[in-house]
């Protein structure tokens, strides 16, 4: 049962990884802007081709 | 004619095309501008542009020269976050930016101008944060092509001041390491909730009690840390805040836990302890939470330039920058451009808007040799002037001088959870010691224990959560509404507010309508076409504003047109001739000067009559001052002359005060001697000149018909569209007040129930740790179920 001690040491550790990444993030700012990123996660990659045809490009009315 | 229904949007900017009308691309456009965005746009395949919101776009208003600034190294220097031989990183801050549209465009910005690596919007602060090859870019060809496009950065006096706005995120380390803390000290002790009789789990309980230990401290010592600081520097003003019961109780609750685990006594309170800081921190941060994007520190320095040119001589113009101009300087004011000191005009036609300073937004004309004041904005082409002070001693920036702007009113304010405290903190003390002393006599054993006992579950963490979890919602709730509120102590002066006073101009009237009436010999519908065709071709304001309230007629082209700047203009059509403007110029003699605005004309020279101009005045102003006459003391406090006294009478009640030809420092004075009668002040206010009143009343809030732009220093925001639902804030405040009174309640029976616990010294940790954040959560949930409920009347 002294695998208690390494279990323990084990989560304790994970624990701290991930507290120590949440202290990186905040640092780096992830946190200051809290709605900007989800908006731009929707927007395609590549909305537009290189394509000539203008009217497919443009909005339908 | 063209009737209104016929009007067709524009496709970038979504406004009525109502004078011009573009076609192009099957679409159509209200000017060339919002066209030629469209074609920068289409050229660079951008069009998307416009698919993910529906004209999402600005009418672009470039002039070059208002950048030139932006060569000056100096100048350059303060703005570039980031500069070295290849890359520059610069953040502009641009107003316009309000739709996902616009995150989409300007992080696109590498295709309209390959030289610009890459661009980041933040959204709520709106800005944009762009890197690029400054070799063979420089930042003035950036903003230019921001302007082109319809977002133009606002660059300001406060972009160069010295020191970079540290951004504060201590709250969210501290929220982190406590609710780190929380989560593993609950899972740490959750073989003792049960008491189980394990071989193996008693064996290592030391273990476990200690590891619990380690994780409160960080809690203890540097997450708690705001109310040990707050409590002790009530103490040393003597004042027994809310931070001064919640401190005992943290230590209280450390102290024992440890004594318990040194000696074996029991597991202690770690759980409660950590949770508590958590959910304190929690409250906190939801009320730190406010909108980002407005500022409601705004003083002169948001408001100028950080440049203006200087004539040097004849042939050479140099960017000079605002705090080195001298007296005697000479000064080229261009287009749209702020008067940065108070000077004197010399040359060019001066036609000065002094909303920013006064709310008034008709533009006064000025002539070579008067006096120009710092704040005014030029209106009609470039003027040259000569500086008459530095920036720091002109009018506009003394008056932020005054001693009002240094205090801090926040602090001023003895806030109901304090008031209550003050008494709580009192008796639970009381309790506690006479709880000990009676256990000193009846078993001495136990006496400790129900001491600490006693302050451990008295411990107001439900009374301190009850205020920041309301006013947050409340905040949030207002902001939905559109009345932006600087922090949640303003809902609470607002709920004791038993005055309210009014700037007239900007305030209870419209900037942007004005109705006219005409007095004189009716003109005959020739007359009357004529006129309307020629204040067509004027520029001036007040052509502008009679040409919208005009009935439509037919566009006729005219014979001759000519404009006689400061004066009026003049047109011939057919045999007809007809002039339009000051009474001198159409020929007609004023007796006595009047107080009205009047625009005066005459046909084929015979005098006919004058159109004089009224303020609008918004849209239920009349039925609001009704509500409000029956709580409150009403004034109102113009800069204005009284030309619409008799208007005002006849729509506000007769109680209400009226007050003319007042200057900045008067309303101010005003106020303060209101206060000393005892009066509690909600000043609402738009211009400059409103700064000073907003600042010394209880409640300062700016009325904005753009809330992102030009509002002064103020305690709340409000948008100009939501102005009628002044009362429905006010009752609400109201409301927010009382919810937080019906959870003292709450707390105050979750309390007492603990108290009994303690007080017969049966506490035991595990009463400890359901009642503790029981109380918390339900707290939490009621006041925001309680908050969203007295809201819904907010339609």
């Amino acid at each position: 049962m002294s695998v208690i001690y390494i279990l323990l040491g084990v989560s304790v550790i994970v624990a701290l990884i991930f507290f120590v990444a949440f202290i990186i993030a905040v640092k780096n700012g992830q946190y200051d802007d809290s709605y900007t990123p989800s908006v731009r996660m929707l927007f395609e990659d590549e909305l537009i081709k290189d394509k000539t045809d203008k009217t497919i490009l443009t909005k339908k009315e | 004619m063209v009737k209104n229904s016929e009007y067709k949007s524009c496709y970038h900017c979504g406004n009525i095309c109502d004078t011009v009308e573009i076609d192009y691309d099957n679409k159509v456009f209200c000017c060339h501008g919002c066209k030629t965005v469209y074609e920068i746009f289409s050229e660079s395949n951008l069009t998307a542009y416009y698919d993910i919101e529906k004209s999402p776009g600005a009418r672009p208003k470039v002039n070059e020269g208002k950048f030139d600034f932006l060569k000056d190294q100096q100048i350059l220097d303060k703005l570039l976050e980031f500069n070295n031989d290849s890359i520059q990183i610069a953040t502009l801050y641009i107003p316009h930016i309000h739709c996902s549209s616009c995150i989409w465009i300007l992080e696109n910005l590498h295709k309209l101008n390959p030289k610009i690596t890459s661009s980041q919007v933040n959204f709520n602060k709106k800005t944009v944060r762009i890197t690029y090859q400054s070799q063979t870019c420089t930042l003035k060809e950036i903003v230019i092509l921001l302007s082109n496009i319809g977002y133009e950065p606002y660059i300001s006096l406060d972009d160069y001041s010295d020191s970079k706005k540290q951004i504060n995120r201590s709250i969210i380390y501290k929220l982190g390491i406590a609710g780190f803390a929380f989560g593993n000290v609950m899972f740490l002790s959750f073989p003792e909730y049960f008491e189980v009789n394990e071989y193996w789990l008693d064996h290592y309980k030391p273990l476990f009690r200690w590891l619990m230990f380690a994780f409160s401290l960080p809690v203890v010592f540097y997450a708690a840390q705001d109310y040990f600081i707050s409590a002790f520097k009530g103490l040393r003003a003597k004042i027994l805040n809310i931070d001064v019961p919640i401190t005992i109780g943290i230590l209280v609750l450390f102290i024992r836990s440890t004594i318990e685990i040194t000696f074996d006594i029991g597991q202690g309170f770690f759980d409660s302890l950590t949770g508590l800081v958590f959910f304190l921190l929690l409250g906190k941060f939801f009320q730190q939470k406010t909108y980002s994007f407005l500022s409601f520190e705004r003083d002169y320095k948001s408001y100028f330039p950080i440049a203006v040119t200087k004539i040097v001589s004849e042939t050479e113009e140099i960017p000079i920058q605002i705090y080195d101009i001298k007296k005697g300087d000479r000064l080229l004011i261009r287009n749209e451009e702020l008067i940065p000191v108070d000077g004197i005009l010399i040359k060019g036609h001066a036609s000065i808007d002094y909303s920013f300073v006064t709310g008034e937004s008709e533009a006064i004309d000025k002539i070579s040799g008067d006096k120009i004041f710092a704040g005014g904005k030029q209106t009609s082409g470039s003027i040259e002037m000569e500086a008459l002070k530095a920036v720091k001693q002109s009018y506009l920036t003394q008056l932020w001088s005054h001693d009002i702007f240094n205090k801090n009113k926040e602090e001023a304010f003895v806030n109901l959870t304090n008031n209550i405290s003050k008494h709580f903190t009192i008796s639970i003390l009381t309790i506690a010691l006479v709880a000990t002393t009676f256990w000193l006599f009846y078993d001495a054993n136990k006496a400790m224990n129900v001491f600490t006992a006693v302050l451990i579950i008295a411990c107001p963490c439900a009374l301190a959560l009850a205020a920041p979890f309301t006013f947050g919602n409340m905040l949030r709730i207002f902001g939905k509404h559109k009345l932006y509120l600087k922090n949640a102590s303003v809902i609470e002066q607002l709920a004791a507010i038993n005055t309210i006073i009014f700037d007239k101009t900007g305030t209870i009237t419209s900037n942007k309508k004005s109705t006219a009436t005409y007095h004189g010999e009716p003109l005959t519908d020739g007359e009357e076409r004529l006129l309307k065709n020629t204040l067509r071709g004027s520029n001036h304001p007040l052509s502008r504003t009679l040409y919208d309230i005009l009935k439509a007629n037919d566009i006729v082209t005219l014979d001759a047109f000519e404009e006689h700047i400061g004066h009026g203009v003049q047109a011939t059509l057919h045999d007809m001739n007809i002039k339009v403007g000051s009474a001198g110029f159409v020929g007609k003699f004023e007796s006595e000067k009047s107080l009205q605005t009047s625009v005066h004309i005459s046909s084929n020279n015979t005098y006919k009559g004058k159109y004089t101009f009224y303020n609008s005045y918004r849209t239920g102003l009349s039925k609001l001052f009704n509500q409000l006459k029956k709580h409150y003391d009403l004034a109102i406090l113009s800069g204005d002359n009284e030309g619409e006294l008799n208007n005002l009478k006849k729509i506000l009640p007769t109680k209400t005060k009226l007050l003319f030809n007042q200057k900045p420092e008067d309303k101010l004075e005003y106020i303060k001697y209101h206060q000393t009668e005892g009066a509690k002040v909600l000043m609402l206010g738009d211009g400059l000149n409103d700064s000073g009143a907003l600042a010394q009343s209880e409640v300062g809030i700016a009325l904005s018909e753009n809330i992102n732009i030009f509002s002064p220093a103020c305690d709340g925001i409000m948008d100009a569209t939501v102005f009628h639902k002044l009362e429905q804030f006010l009752i609400a405040s109201k409301k927010a007040i009382q919810i937080i009174k019906w959870s003292f309640l709450l707390s105050l029976i979750y309390n007492l129930i603990g108290l009994y616990f303690a007080v017969t010294g049966q506490l035991a940790p595990v009463v400890a740790a359901i009642l503790m954040p029981l109380s918390s959560i339900s707290i939490v949930v009621f006041t925001t179920v309680a908050t969203n409920w007295i809201s819904r009347k907010l339609v």
